[in-house]
Formats: structure tokens, sequence, C-alpha cells
């Protein structure tokens, strides 16, 4: 809502002015989103008549002109404007003037002659960006009259950011009757005359769907002269409103919606067939609007319609059929109450939306209906002639308005502040809400413009907002202390999320809009959850997967010349799942990724630079795991090389894959040495138990090595495993601490040497028990693996 | 008596002219050895008159002491020399940067949510999550704003394709985490259905929202946390002192002025926008969007089945991202979803 500031203090004058009174607004819920000057700052600058023009003598450009600026005495002043003539009425600024920009006027001669000003144009005056000529005044412009004074150029442009509820201020006199309130300053509001009819002229009204319009008031004027010239005031008005004038009728409505709050619409009568009936749209029904769009209605669309067919979008637009133009001489003008609901949200679903629709959504005041007609008829008349028929007025159920009760103590309980009964009638006075009393209590009327006051909570705002929600003290508030529960068997995020960091991965957070290809690339997907509306291509699809963002990281980062990149984030996927739960149809899991590129180590001193490999992340991923414990099978993945990537699993339990990125998405995504990465479901991760201690024994411990030759296909886990579960009881730990192929190891074949720790728990291990303990572990490994023995 | 002093001063130059343990192992033969000095004038004892004897005796066996005393010393003298020279010699150059992997980092507004979660846990507030791909009942009809409410508007929302292509039914991205007090009201009201007088909910819910809204300083997705606290007298004036302690405590400054103005959200009433000021530095005196909250909207307590009669409360939502800036000094969104490591290393 923009409008002009001079404009609403011709209704209501308070003597709060500049930034306290905008602030007065901002504080009592209308914000101020913008503040403007109409005009940047000068002076001396005046209303001037051309009364003499010749040709400069040396000069084919330039005319020299004599001009009456009001100081008694002709002024002679050189000009080059193409539209400078004798009579014209023009700014003239007066020597000793400063302009914007900073430019001083001097008495100085041009070519010669002497000239005491200078004829101006609207650019000059910082009026517009342009102009090509002298900014022409009025004929009846006083001559000598400050130009700000005749142009109201001290005016002020104000933009309220007006929430959804707050219909009422979308008008100057809604805005009036508030500051009236606030300020407790009267306002004057239009005195608006009953129009007597001059002509018999009038049309059928019929309200089909009474509820969607429960009243339609409408009227002819015949004999218009649709030419005729906007006058200037309404014309500044407007245009300070941030409305283009158009042509009188058309700005006649508009003038009447800003500064009364209701859309009005003018037909053009001669193109309305039969009586007008305010209905629901018919299947398939069509319309051509004003905006030349023509739309097929749906069935929940209110239309204007006449005998044959609709004439407009009932609140929204009008139809371009039986619109007005300047030949119109005849109009039927319409003031309507559409209810909100009627209206609310179907501008939008055709995709545009307009003054009216803005408005009508959000509730117009139906008590104001027949005064919005007269006032618009009042103008029509003035400004474009003509006669005026009967107002014609079609009248269903209106809105109920009931009584809202007020207690008090609750407002008291709920702002936390005292509050007098005879404070909280004040309040209501000022702000034209009628009252009477029940008991301690109050009982509302709400007006017919106040949309927004059905319930006592919305009169306990009205005194907050009155009372001043700075004026509200900050409490330090009371409870009642119960500990909040803490789990061990669940690590917290903020945990999990801190060891990544410290093994070097820097977190980030992306879209979780992706692009399509990504889905496909990276997850196999095929059929990923698409956005209706994405605000880009690439961001159209929905991830299940957090690994195209992390290798988009990547490749980013390495465009701005970092070499080395561990990235890890932790977010929702989403993929379509019929059980999925607690929104129907999704699975919408948390997941943690983690990929790392370069270096295993930034290069650094004493260390053999190397590029990061499959078992560097892995330590990683155990390190986050631990004191969790994964066991990993080789397995494919669209993602990843199929020679080098994992399932890793809890209790037999897949929570997710590792791997090398495959090789054509290295160079697809443009990547030049390998990504190693992994992916989990962030709920298996952060799974934790509640330590138990066992006796530590008292027994000494015995270690042996055992180095063995197995086929180069074995896998350790297969062998380790195996091993595990044929073990003798004595032995404890099994752990790998080398693994060698090559030179002195049969072609096909590797080396694995373990350590092996074993311990009695009653007693000291003889030698013989641990002999017998490593042979049965060499003869499993010979007969189950054929291994041989190293010495 | 002369004589043995001499043995002593002598045995003491002798060793002091050895540096290293070997030598003055040598050295000490001369002196104490089967044939050393000090061992001949205990042989020679045997020679002297009983009489002299125990004299004689004494004055060798002071002088024997002596020369060990000294011996010691020299010992205790050349370990320590071997410890220094080894000492040197091992000396490094201590400013050699130290080797390994290096630290990664949280993001930004990890740490701000992280602080954001801790200073309402200490007054006793649950964090709560919840789904982003969220029904539009909850996201908006539970939340007083029916299916073509104005309010509508005021956030853009993304919606989702079925498997056919069509426009999935009664699915969005949720534009909001209001959606998360519904859900944990109805969790807490199921909970607690027993009890004549539930326990007060205290509880706030960050995440990511979405919005199709792209620019400078709006990014289609972004965070929010969503704050709710409702008990039996449960005050505006309340959240007046929650919302300013926190803003104090998150900016560890008292040098900040706070404002709460008249705003409308279909959950609250009376809502109120909050504002916030830093009196000091760069964005001194400029008042700054916070937060939306307001009074919990008595229709929303009862889509919950909670009295409103019985409990009243607030609630809040507050931009993390917005604060992240004002924290750090960020001055553009989009870094934040951006990936840059040479923005993101800044926070480790």
């Amino acid at each position: 809502m923009k409008f002009s500031e001079s404009w609403l203090r011709s209704f209501v004058d308070p003597v709060c002015a500049g930034a306290e009174f905008t602030h007065l607004l901002t504080m009592a819920g209308l914000e101020v989103e913008t503040e403007e000057t109409v005009a940047p700052s000068f002076g001396q600058v005046v209303v001037a008549r051309i009364v003499e023009l010749e040709k400069h003598p040396d000069a084919d450009r330039l005319n020299v002109c004599r001009v009456d600026t009001g100081s008694g005495e002709l002024a002679q002043i050189v000009c080059g404007a193409p539209n400078a003539a004798i009579g014209v009425k023009v700014p003239c600024a007066l020597p000793g003037a400063v302009l914007p920009g900073g430019f001083t006027i001097k008495v100085a001669k041009v070519r010669g002659v002497t000239s005491s000003g200078m004829l101006c144009s609207a650019k000059e005056l910082g009026l517009a960006a342009d102009a090509d000529g002298l900014l022409v005044l009025a004929a009846d412009a006083p001559v000598g009259e400050d130009i700000r004074r005749h142009l109201d150029l001290d005016d002020r442009l104000l933009t309220l950011k007006l929430t959804p509820n707050r219909a009422d201020c979308l008008s100057l006199e809604g805005v009036a009757r508030e500051v009236s309130a606030l300020t407790d300053t009267p306002a004057r509001y239009i005195d608006v005359k009953t129009i007597e009819p001059t002509i018999q002229a009038q049309r059928a009204i019929v309200l089909d769907a009474p509820q969607a319009c429960p009243r339609y008031c409408g009227r002819v004027i015949a004999g218009v002269n649709a030419r005729a010239e906007t006058p200037v005031w309404m014309r500044r008005r407007l245009e300070r409103s941030g409305l283009r004038p158009i042509s009188a009728l058309v700005d006649i409505t508009n003038y009447v919606m800003l500064e009364l709050g209701q859309p009005l619409h003018a037909f053009d009568n001669t193109r309305l067939n039969g009586a007008i009936h305010a209905r629901m749209a018919r299947p398939a029904e069509k319309i051509m609007l004003l905006n030349e769009q023509t739309f097929e209605m749906q069935g929940d669309v209110l239309l204007i319609a006449d005998d044959h067919g609709p004439v407009a979008m009932a609140g929204i637009m009008g139809g371009e059929e039986s619109g007005i133009t300047l030949d119109t001489s005849e109009v039927f003008l319409e003031s309507a109450f559409f209810t909100p609901t009627a209206i609310a949200g179907r501008a939008r679903r055709y995709g545009f939306g307009s003054d009216a629709s803005h408005r009508f959504e959000r509730g117009v005041d139906f008590g104001g209906t027949r005064r919005a007609l007269e006032r618009a008829t009042g103008l029509v008349l003035h400004i474009c002639g003509g006669q005026a028929g009967p107002l014609c007025e079609a009248l269903a159920t209106l809105p109920a308005r009931p009584t809202v009760r007020l207690r008090p103590a609750r407002a008291a309980k709920i702002l936390g502040i005292p509050l007098t009964n005879e404070r909280i009638g004040d309040f209501f006075s000022r702000l034209g809400l009628p009252f009477s009393r029940d008991g301690g209590d109050f009982l509302i009327s709400p007006p017919t413009y106040r949309f927004d006051l059905e319930i006592e909570e919305d009169l306990i705002e009205e005194i907050a907002r009155l009372h001043g929600y700075q004026n509200i003290p900050s409490s330090v508030p009371q409870a009642t202390l119960a500990m909040l529960p803490q789990t061990e068997t669940a690590r917290p995020l903020q945990r999990v999320r801190q060891i990544l960091a410290d093994s070097g991965y820097q977190e980030v957070i992306n879209f979780a809009f992706v692009e399509d290809n990504w889905e496909s690339d990276f997850a196999g997907n095929r059929q990923p959850i698409r956005l209706v509306n994405p605000i880009a291509s690439q961001l159209s699809v929905m991830r299940s997967t957090l690994i195209g963002g992390l290798v988009a990281n990547v490749a980013t980062n390495l465009k701005r010349r970092q070499t080395r990149l561990r990235v890890f984030e932790t977010g929702r996927c989403f993929r379509r799942d019929p059980k999925g739960s607690p929104v129907e149809g999704f699975h919408q899991p948390w997941k943690l990724a983690a990929l790392a590129y370069g270096s295993a180590l930034p290069e650094q001193w004493a260390i053999q630079t190397r590029n990061v490999d499959f078992f560097d992340v892995k330590s990683d991923l155990e390190r986050l795991l631990a004191p969790l414990s994964a066991t990993f099978e080789k397995a494919a993945h669209p993602a990843l090389h199929p020679g080098r990537s994992a399932t890793v699993s809890i209790n037999s339990q897949v929570i997710g894959f590792i791997g090398e990125l495959h090789p054509k998405w290295l160079q697809k995504y443009e990547l030049p040495l390998p990504a190693v990465l992994f992916e989990l479901d962030l709920s298996a991760v952060l799974n934790a138990f509640v330590p138990q201690y066992r006796e530590i024994s008292r027994q000494p411990s015995v270690t042996r090595d055992l180095a063995i030759m197995v086929s180069q296909e074995l896998e350790l886990q297969t062998l380790v495993s195996g091993l595990t579960s044929n073990k003798p009881a004595i032995v404890r730990e099994i752990s790998l601490f080398d693994v060698y192929a090559g030179r002195g190891v049969e072609a096909g074949k590797k080396s694995l040497a373990f350590r092996i720790v074993m311990q009695d728990t009653q007693k000291t291990l003889l030698e013989a028990d641990v002999n017998s303990a490593m042979q049965t572990l060499v003869t499993y490994l010979q007969e189950t693996f054929a291994a041989q023995l190293r010495v | 008596m002369h004589n043995f002093e001499q043995i002593v001063q002598a045995a003491s130059a002798a060793f002091a002219a050895t540096d290293n343990p070997d030598a003055l192992e040598q050295v000490k033969a001369a002196f104490l050895g089967k044939n050393g000095q000090i061992t001949d004038l205990l042989k020679g004892l045997t020679k002297l008159p009983p009489e002299e004897r125990k004299t004689a005796g004494a004055a060798i066996n002071r002088a024997k002491e002596a020369v060990e005393a000294e011996l010691n010393a020299r010992r205790e003298a050349i370990r320590q020399m071997a410890l220094e020279a080894r000492l040197a010699e091992e000396a490094l150059d201590v400013t050699l940067p130290g080797r390994g992997q290096p630290r990664g980092g949280l993001h930004p507004v990890t740490r701000t949510l992280e602080r954001i979660e801790g200073l309402f846990r200490s007054i006793g507030f649950d964090v709560a999550d919840g789904p982003e791909i969220e029904a539009d009942f909850q996201n908006f009809t539970a939340l007083n704003t029916p299916a073509d409410h104005p309010a509508r508007s005021m956030h853009d929302t993304f919606y989702l394709q079925d498997e056919t292509g069509g426009v999935a039914k009664n699915v969005l991205l949720r534009t909001h985490t209001s959606p998360i007090q519904v859900r944990y009201m109805q969790a807490h009201v199921a909970k607690y259905a027993s009890l004549a007088t539930m326990p007060e909910i205290r509880v706030i819910a960050p995440g990511r929202v979405y919005r199709v809204d792209s620019d400078a300083t709006h990014s289609p997705m972004f965070h929010q946390v969503e704050g709710l606290w409702i008990g039996e007298a449960v005050s505006f004036a309340d959240l007046k002192g929650v919302i300013g302690d926190f803003l104090r405590r998150f900016f560890e400054s008292d040098d900040l002025q706070v404002r709460f103005r008249p705003s409308f959200f279909p959950f609250t009433e009376p809502s109120a926008e909050i504002d916030m000021a830093f009196m000091q530095g760069a964005l001194k005196g400029r008042w700054l969007e916070i937060a939306g909250c307001g009074m919990v909207h008595p229709n929303v307590l009862r889509h919950v089945n909670i009295d409103p009669e019985k409990y009243i409360g607030f609630a809040f939502g507050m931009g993390p991202d917005r604060l992240t800036m004002l924290r750090y000094g960020v001055n553009d969104l989009r870094l934040f979803f951006d990936g840059d490591l040479r923005f993101l290393r800044q926070f480790v």
C-alpha cells in the first residue's frame, strides 16, 4: 500500500511528523517499508510565465525570453528548450537557486546576452529521469508561487508492508482511521452525498450465488465523456500511489478504491445484455480479461455475467469485451461485496493478481458498498458529465458480525501486564470499536471493515497495539524444573559431526534439491521426486543421496584452486515409499556422507605425499563408528568403482557404503584424481551402548606372530572370521600387521602376517598350551584356505 | 703429611685432564689401582712403627677419601658433559610445523544452531526434529492457515510431482519449522493424556525450510528455529523476556536493543515481529528483523487437543542464517550454501 502522506493528512493531521510518524506506524503494525521524497531538495524555483520570446541574436537554437516571475519586473532569461513559447507557465529557478546536484543559478551571459535565471525541465528539478523540454505547468498556476508548494513537492511517499489481516488499511480512509486511533487525533472523512437519479436507466441484478456475493450495487450513468481530462490533483494522487493514470473513468474507479478501499468496476453499459448475474462459473466457460488473456473458468470461480455470458471474474478483473473505452458514453458502475473465501487464491491459481483481488481476498468493508458507488458517481458526473440512473442494489445475507467478549483478566494474563477497565474502554473507543459491558467484560461489535476481529485474542492484540508492544515489560519467566532425559544409547549428532571435523573433514550444507543427473549417476535413481515449481532446472529433484552435492563441492573448489578437499554433510534424503512415515508416501532418512579428494595429508615436510585411498577413508569411517565395529563386503554401487566399493554393515545390517568414485564420474564431473567417499544412514551412526565392565585378567598374556601365504583372491575378512570362529579359547586377539605380494612371494599369492595374543583367565599359559593353540590355527588355515606357513 | 696433599692435588689435576669415562678409569688406576699411589702408601703402613701407624693410616685414609671424592665429582662432571653434548645434538628447530592431518570444521550455521540449542537447553527446552517433505495439514491447516488463506501467499511454497507427473496432493516442502511444533504438541498431549495437568511444553525445533525465492538476501533453502513454550501462565511479557535474554546471550552483549512490533501470523495472536539493533559496530542503530513470534493462537491449541482456556503460551520462529551473518560479519547469505572451502575454513 503506497500513498502520499499529504493525501493522508487531508484526512487526519497529527502533530507528529517525519521519522517519528513513520516509527509510530511501524510500531503499530503498519510497517513502513519505504519512505521516499517526491522531489530532491532545491529552492528558489517559482511559477513563471513567458511573456515575450525572441531568437537569440548569435545562436540558432536559443531563445531570449522575458519572463514574469511575480517579482513585478520581467526577467530576461536565455533558454534552449524547444517548447518555450509565449504564454506558457513553467518553473523558473531564480538567481541564487541551488538545483539538485548542487548546481547554483547565477546571473550570467549566454553568448553575449544576460540571463537572470533558468527555465526548468522536470529532469532539472529531479522530478523525472528524462525530459524533452520545459515542465509546462497548468494554465491557472499562480505566477510567483514557490514550485514546491505549487506541485506539493514536500510530500512524502510511504509504502506500508501490510499484513494480510489488515485489509482495512488498504485505503487512505482506513489508514487515517488507524492514525486517528493511535494519535488520538480526530479524523475528517469524505462527506459522500447521495446522488439523486436524473434518468431512469437501470439494470436488473440477480444474486445467483448469494454466499459468494451477498451485496451488489450498480448504476447506469449515461452521456459521459470518456475522453474528459483527469484533474491534475487526482492524477497526482494516483501517481504518488503508484498507479498510472489511464483515462478519467478508470482513474476515478482507482481513485475511489484507494480512497475508500472499495474496488469498483466500470462496464460499457451498451455492451451488456440483460440482467447482471453474480454466479459461479459453468463448466468450460471462458472469458478474455482486460489483461488480454483468456482463461477457462473452474467451477469455484465467481463470475459477473449478463444474459449472454461472463463479463468479469468477480472481484478479480473485468472482461475485455464489456470494458470501457475512450468511446464509451454509457457506463454501468459496479460496487459489490464478494466474500473473501469466494475470491481467495483464484487469481493466484491463474497466475496473476489485481488490486481488486488483493483487497477482496483479505476483506472489503461490506458496510461501505453504497457509499463508494455514490462517491464514484459524484466524481464521474463532476469530471465526465452525464446523467446518473438510480442506484440499484441486490442484497442477500451479509456476514454476521457476532459480538466478541473480552475478559480484562484474560487480557492481563496473556499480555502479562495490569490493565484497568478505563484504559481498555479508552482503547476501544479510539479504535472506533462499539462495545457494551457485561459485568466486568466488554462485548465488542466488530465493524464491517475489521475482518480480523473474531475472537478474544484479536481484541487482546488491539489492546496490546494501543498500549504499545514496547511498553510491555520483559519478565523473567518462571517454570517448574524437571531435568530433560539424556540417553547414553544414542550419540548426539553434534558429537558425530565433531568426530568427522576432527578427522579433517569440513562440513558443508548443500541444497536438498539437485540436478536430475546426480540422482541417476550417484544413486541409479531414474524416478526421483520432482518439484512442480523448481527455482531452476538444475535444482529440480529431491536428493536421495548426498553424494552429488559433495562431488560438486569438490569440482567448484578445484576451480578455485583448492586442491585437497575433505567435505562432509549430514542431511535428510528423500525417496518415495508407500510405507513412509510420518508423511505418507515418503521416506526421509537423515544421512551422513563424507568425501576425500587429493593428497592423503597436506603436503608437508618429511612425509611423502600420496593421494588419499580407500583405506585412509575406511579408517576415518571406523573412527567415526567406534565403538561400534562395522563389516565390509565388496558390493557394486552406481556411484562407485566396481573393484573398490563395499557395503558397510553393523550387526549384519547394511547401513551404507564406501568406495572410490567410479572413473567415469571422475571424468564427467572433471575430477582429475580419485575421490573416496562413504554414505551412511545417520540413525545407525548415532547408535551407542552403555559400556559394561568386564574383569581384567591378572594372568600374563603371550604374543606370537604367524605368517602365511594364501591366494591373492582371498579376502581378509573371510579368513579372519573363519579363524575367529575356530580359534581356541585362549586366543584373545588376531590382528593383521603386514600384507605383502611381489618379490619372494609366488605369483597369485600374498603373504599375510598376524599377531596372535593368547591369555588364560585362570592360569599362566604353558609353552605347550601356546604351541598347541598356534598349531590349531595353522591347521585350520592350511585345511580351509590352503595356506602355506612362512618361516 | 705434605706428601698426601700433593697426591690429592695431583689426582685432582689428573682427573680434570680427562674428558671421557674410559680415560678417567685409567687415571684412577694410577692412584687407587693395585699399584696406585694411595694403594702403595697403604701397603707402606706395615713398614711404619706401630705408634705411627694409627695416625699415618688415618691420614692416608683421608687422602684416599679425598681422591675418591675428586673422582666421583669428575665422573659426574663427565656424565653431565656427555648429556649436555647429546642434548645439544638432539636439539630441533621447534618452529618447523607439526606433521599430520589438520582438523576440519563445522559449518558456521551448524555452529550457530549448536549455540542456540545449548542456550535453550539451559532453560529446559527440548530439541525436536520433523520431516522436510511435510503434510499440507501440519504446515498450514493445523497452524490456522486453511486452504486459500491469503497468508499462504506469504510463503511461496514448493510443491512435488506425483509418480505420474501431476501435482502430489497434500504434501509440500515445509515452508517453516512450525509444523514440528504441531507434531511435538500432538505427541506431548498423547503422552500425558492421563494427567489432570500436563507438564509444560518447552521445545525448540531447528531445521531446513524451503521457499520459492532466490536473490542476494533469500535462498530457496534456508534454516529456521521454531520455539514453543506452553504452560498455565506463560505471557507475552515472558516471551519478551526469553527472546531478549537469548539475543544478549547469543551475541554475548548487553549492548543491543530489541523491539517487538505488531505483525501477523495465522498461528499466533497477538503476533509480533522482533527487530534487533546493535549499539556498536558497523550495523550500529540499524533495526534488523530477527524473528516472528506471538502468543499461540487458540485454534492451533484446539487442533492438538489442548484447552486454550487452561493453557497459554508463546511461539517464535527465528532465522539462524541471519543470526550467523550478524554474529560473524558475513554479508552474503549465498556463501552458506556455496561450499566454498576458503569461506568455510574460517569457522574451524
